[in-house]
């Protein structure tokens, strides 16, 4: 752990208890050097075309553990989020510098397949967008990019997946409807289910809740608390109590003169929350700027 | 209280004079200008289906043109309704895989590609060659060339043919095809192409799976109005079905076909045939609606 945006004395942590806490419940992360890194991003700078939107970022995504990126409109939390499975690519030119390791692996290796790679890093979009076809085969379908499975180990496999996306008992008695039918709440909870089933090792959220009505959210923020263990999670948000609620580790992202956008400040939530170092964070988070 | 009161009058309170009057006159205007838009339509149905229904009968569909002067045989022109199909048939094998394939590539995996804007210029200038230059062009290289034969399969005949019209339809069906389904595929949201492509889906999978599913009504529609054009198109047909009075006797023969059969029997000196030109032509109009009524239909069954 070289990056000094990563360091955090014991005695700060320490320091924290939940009394001190104002918004929701902020509990001490986990030290970072306990913590398996999944997603290691260092000096990455991004590009569309000869624009270049984001610059010189240094973060480590833990596993089992949820990030957050936060920070004002346009500050290129969401191009980072989507360098990560590299998405961002067929939105045409892109131009990436820096590596971005998953496990140890550069993602931008010549030799990675996407497929592949995508199938271990899912990801929920902005806005629910489920196939127009059947509950059931919305989940199945990214099992059966893979290949066929027989009947009974398909039905488990999209069991599972909406129980645990906490959408079972909403549809249980409609797999065969289309996912269309759904409310914008259930149909985010389908895409999550959706993305759950292929079992990614990570998955990233760009403002899953953006589209979504205050319960919706709130059922997909008890979605993310209970997904927390399982699974590694990276989620944009423009909410900074959603930020606070869900997770234990932010990112605070921000743009420059240049209009370039940077990393500020990383560490654990409450950190950030409660003593942010750098003062642009304190500003944001007391809702000064942004 | 007197400010409710003022409140509630302004709700009620109708429009002046003035916009009324002109609200009416668009109205109006609206309403004539769609009854002069539908007229050219509402005059062409009824005229063919007037002129044309006095001498059909069902026995149309299974005999041949009966020859002049001889009493008793029972007239029809099955033979140029077979004809047609056999050469609509072979356009369609040959213009539906390539019309897809090119907008497939357009709209998908080649987007926003060089390669793709070229394709893309050079099919609307295909499109807009007149369809007497597309005959006389399959005529210099299908009719006019001698045959190839590949291991005793006959790939191109020599002379008049099903084979050389159905290849004189396709160059005209293909740009038609291919703009309406590039139309179609485009109007899938990215969206979904990232979600599947997010679940790790490959372009030819999300393509396949997702994509074009999405757009098989608009797909369709391109397909049949490519097929309505090419079904009525007579000048490519003259210099490379050519016509007979019998059955079609194979693919490398000379073809009989509806639009050459009407054009043929309207110029006739002979009452007879002149009539039977209007019922082939009314044959000929049902044919391609009933062919775009049925695909619709099958379409929407199979993708809600």
């Amino acid at each position: 752990m070289n990056d000094p945006q990563l360091e955090t004395t014991p005695s700060e942590t320490e320091e924290l208890t939940l009394s001190q806490t104002k918004s929701g419940r902020l509990e001490p992360a986990p030290e970072p050097n306990e913590l398996v890194t999944a997603m290691k991003v260092r000096d990455l700078s991004f590009y569309y075309g000869t624009f270049k939107a984001i610059e010189g970022i240094n973060i480590d995504i833990y596993e089992g553990q949820v990030t957050a990126m936060i920070g004002p409109s346009g500050c290129g939390k969401s191009t980072f989020i989507k360098v990560l499975n590299r998405i961002s690519e067929l939105e045409g030119q892109v131009k990436v510098e820096g590596t971005v390791e998953f496990f140890g692996q550069n993602i931008y290796d010549p030799k990675v397949n996407l497929n592949r790679l995508r199938r271990q890093i899912g990801m929920v979009f902005q806005k629910p967008n489920p196939f127009p076809i059947s509950i059931y085969d919305n989940v199945a379908y990214g099992i059966r990019l893979f290949g066929r499975k027989p009947k009974v180990e398909m039905d488990e496999i999209v069991e599972t997946a909406l129980k645990s996306a906490a959408l079972w008992g909403e549809v249980k008695d409609k797999l065969n409807k289309s996912a269309l039918g759904l409310s914008g709440g259930q149909q985010q909870r389908l895409c999550i289910a959706r993305a759950l089933a292929v079992k990614p090792k990570v998955l990233l959220m760009d403002e899953p809740c953006s589209a979504l009505d205050p319960i919706a959210t709130m059922k997909v923020e008890e979605l993310i608390e209970s997904l927390r263990h399982e699974f590694t999670i990276a989620i944009v948000t423009h909410n900074m109590q959603q930020a606070s609620r869900v997770s234990s580790y932010t990112a605070f992202f921000s743009t420059d003169e240049s209009r370039v956008g940077h990393l500020v400040e990383f560490g654990p939530t409450s950190q950030i929350f409660l003593q942010a170092k750098h003062p642009r964070t304190r500003e944001y988070i007391e809702g000064r700027f942004g | 209280m007197t400010n409710h009161h003022a409140t509630a009058e302004i709700l009620s309170e109708p429009l002046s004079l003035q916009r009324r009057a002109l609200s009416a006159l668009m109205m109006g205007l609206t309403y004539l200008l769609f009854l002069v838009a539908i007229i050219p339509l509402g005059s062409l149905l009824y005229t063919i289906v007037s002129q044309g229904l006095p001498r059909f009968s069902w026995n149309v569909f299974f005999h041949i043109p009966a020859p002049i002067g001889e009493a008793g045989l029972i007239d029809g022109f099955g033979n140029a309704i077979q004809g047609s199909l056999m050469v609509l048939a072979v356009a369609c094998i040959i213009s539906i895989p390539v019309g897809l394939l090119a907008a497939i590539y357009m709209a998908e995996f080649g987007r926003n590609s060089k390669t793709a804007h070229v394709i893309r210029f050079v099919t609307q200038v295909l499109s807009a060659v007149p369809s007497v230059v597309v005959g006389v062009f399959a005529y210099g290289v299908i009719v006019f060339t001698p045959a190839i034969e590949i291991g005793g399969v006959l790939l191109k005949p020599k002379g008049f043919s099903a084979v050389a019209a159905g290849v004189a339809l396709a160059v005209l069906m293909v740009p038609i095809i291919a703009l309406t389904a590039e139309e179609s595929l485009k109007l899938v949201a990215n969206a979904q192409r990232l979600g599947s492509m997010a679940l790790g889906g490959s372009r030819f999978q999300t393509t396949f799976k997702v994509v074009i599913p999405q757009s098989m009504a608009g797909i369709t529609t391109g397909v049949l109005l490519a097929l309505s054009r090419a079904a009525g198109e007579t000048a490519p047909l003259l210099f490379t079905a050519f016509f007979t009075q019998n059955w079609p006797t194979g693919f490398d023969h000379p073809t009989p076909t509806l639009p050459v059969l009407i054009y043929n029997f309207s110029q006739s000196a002979y009452t007879s045939q002149n009539e039977m030109a209007w019922t082939a032509a009314m044959v000929l109009v049902a044919l391609v609606l009933l062919a775009s009524l049925v695909s619709r239909l099958a379409v929407r069954k199979s993708f809600r």
